[in-house]
């Protein structure tokens, strides 16, 4: 079998397959350390016992699903208090609840979000407490 | 295995029984359902919101004779409360309240052989939360619906800006936010979200005020008590008292969208 061209054709898939597999061996060893989340707020300083509504892993993994919830719960069913797994009710606001706690947004939400990079739209309405001009 | 003569005439006997004694059905089901929602036990942060105003069918009656010329306390309230941007020109024009001439907002009510004072009228025009409205139809992603209340509610995470609703809507009642109007709000409330690029909006009735029990911002702004709000299917409430005693007009209610903002001269 002959291959015309075959020089240009090699060189061609070497170049293909080293910049295809650049991000793999170029960050290979260099781990990016997980963000450091601050909680040291003054409203959870306040707070006797340092807790979130849910248990911390709960909130973890399921914030966005929680939140997703809260949105059509006030918005569609008009329901506006979430009961927690241990029966306190809370009032649904992200800005209003979630933020009264965890009023520090650059260094709680964003350092994860910007680490996973997820880009949830929350702010482009939702008023982020500080800001306000 | 298939149903037996007997059990067939059975359930046929217990279901016409069911349709003679309505009312009866009637109470069993608001029975099931959970009545006014009382704040008793909720934590102060929660309790001392007040309780909900609640009703069957939330309407407005406006008293359009009684508004001064000029006067925009109800739009300048509405509009601060919920951070209504002001673009400053026509084209990008973004209301929840205006105010029209009478014989725009009355084309076919009004001739001009009307007294002027009549003509010349300044009417506030809102959303009118129809009880068949055409919004709500074409909404491709019903993120505009009727609530069991009557309110025509926004849910704006999901508009997706396709405008249906302003070509569907015989009112005018609904903006587009072309641009991003975080800039051109003169000042922002922290208690009530903005809106972004790209999404539709207009008058919510207050709703998130009505559920702190409080009413509606345009109606505790008018200094005239132009605005009664309350509830339609109460025959004990000011709208119905002041529709029972005087002649009123809803805007364009031949389309058959039933609206539910009144006008009385």
């Amino acid at each position: 079998m002959k291959l015309y061209n075959r020089g240009i054709i090699l060189a061609g898939i070497v170049i293909f397959l080293i910049a295809a597999s650049f991000p793999f061996w170029y960050g290979k060893g260099r781990a990016v350390s997980p963000p450091d989340l601050k909680l040291d707020t003054p409203a959870i300083e306040r707070l006797q016992e340092k807790l979130c509504m849910e248990p911390a892993p709960f909130m973890r993994a399921n914030h966005m699903r929680l939140l997703n919830d809260w949105r059509d719960s006030v918005v569609r069913e008009g329901k506006r208090t979430y009961t927690a797994a241990d029966g306190k009710i809370y009032e649904i606001s992200l800005t209003g609840t979630c933020l009264k706690c965890h009023s520090n947004k650059d260094q709680f939400c964003d350092r994860c979000h910007d680490y996973a990079g997820a880009k949830p739209a929350c702010w482009n309405c939702h008023i982020i407490p500080g800001e306000v001009r | 295995m298939a149903p037996t003569r007997r059990k067939f005439l059975q359930i046929a006997g217990i279901a016409a029984a069911g349709l003679v004694f309505p009312p009866l059905a009637k109470v069993l089901d608001s029975a099931q359902r959970p009545g006014t929602p009382t704040t008793a036990g909720l934590p102060p942060s929660v309790a001392n919101t007040g309780s909900p105003l609640m009703a069957k069918r939330w309407a407005m009656v406006a008293i359009a004779g009684k508004c001064p010329s000029g006067c925009k306390d109800c739009i300048d309230a509405c509009h601060r409360t919920h951070n209504v941007p002001d673009f400053g020109n026509k084209k990008d024009d973004v209301h929840w309240i205006g105010a029209e001439k009478m014989t725009h907002v009355f084309p076919a009510e009004t001739h001009p052989r009307m007294p002027e004072s009549i003509r010349d009228l300044s009417v506030p025009v809102f959303c009118n939360h129809c009880e068949n409205p055409p919004c709500v139809r074409v909404c491709p992603t019903q993120a505009t619906f009727k609530r069991a209340d009557g309110i025509v509610m926004m849910d704006y995470h999901r508009c997706i800006g396709c405008r249906f609703c302003m070509a569907a809507c015989p009112y005018g009642s609904r903006s587009m936010n072309y641009r991003d109007p975080r800039p051109f709000i003169p000042k922002t409330d922290p208690a009530f979200p903005t809106r972004t690029k790209g999404v539709v909006e207009k008058c919510n009735f207050c709703e998130e005020r009505l559920a702190q029990g409080i009413l509606p911002a345009c109606v505790t702004a008018c200094k005239e008590k132009a605005l009664v709000f309350g509830d339609l299917d109460n025959p004990g409430s000011d709208v119905r008292r002041l529709l029972n005693e005087k002649y009123s007009l809803r805007r364009r209610a031949d389309l058959g969208t039933g609206p539910q903002i009144y006008y009385i001269l």
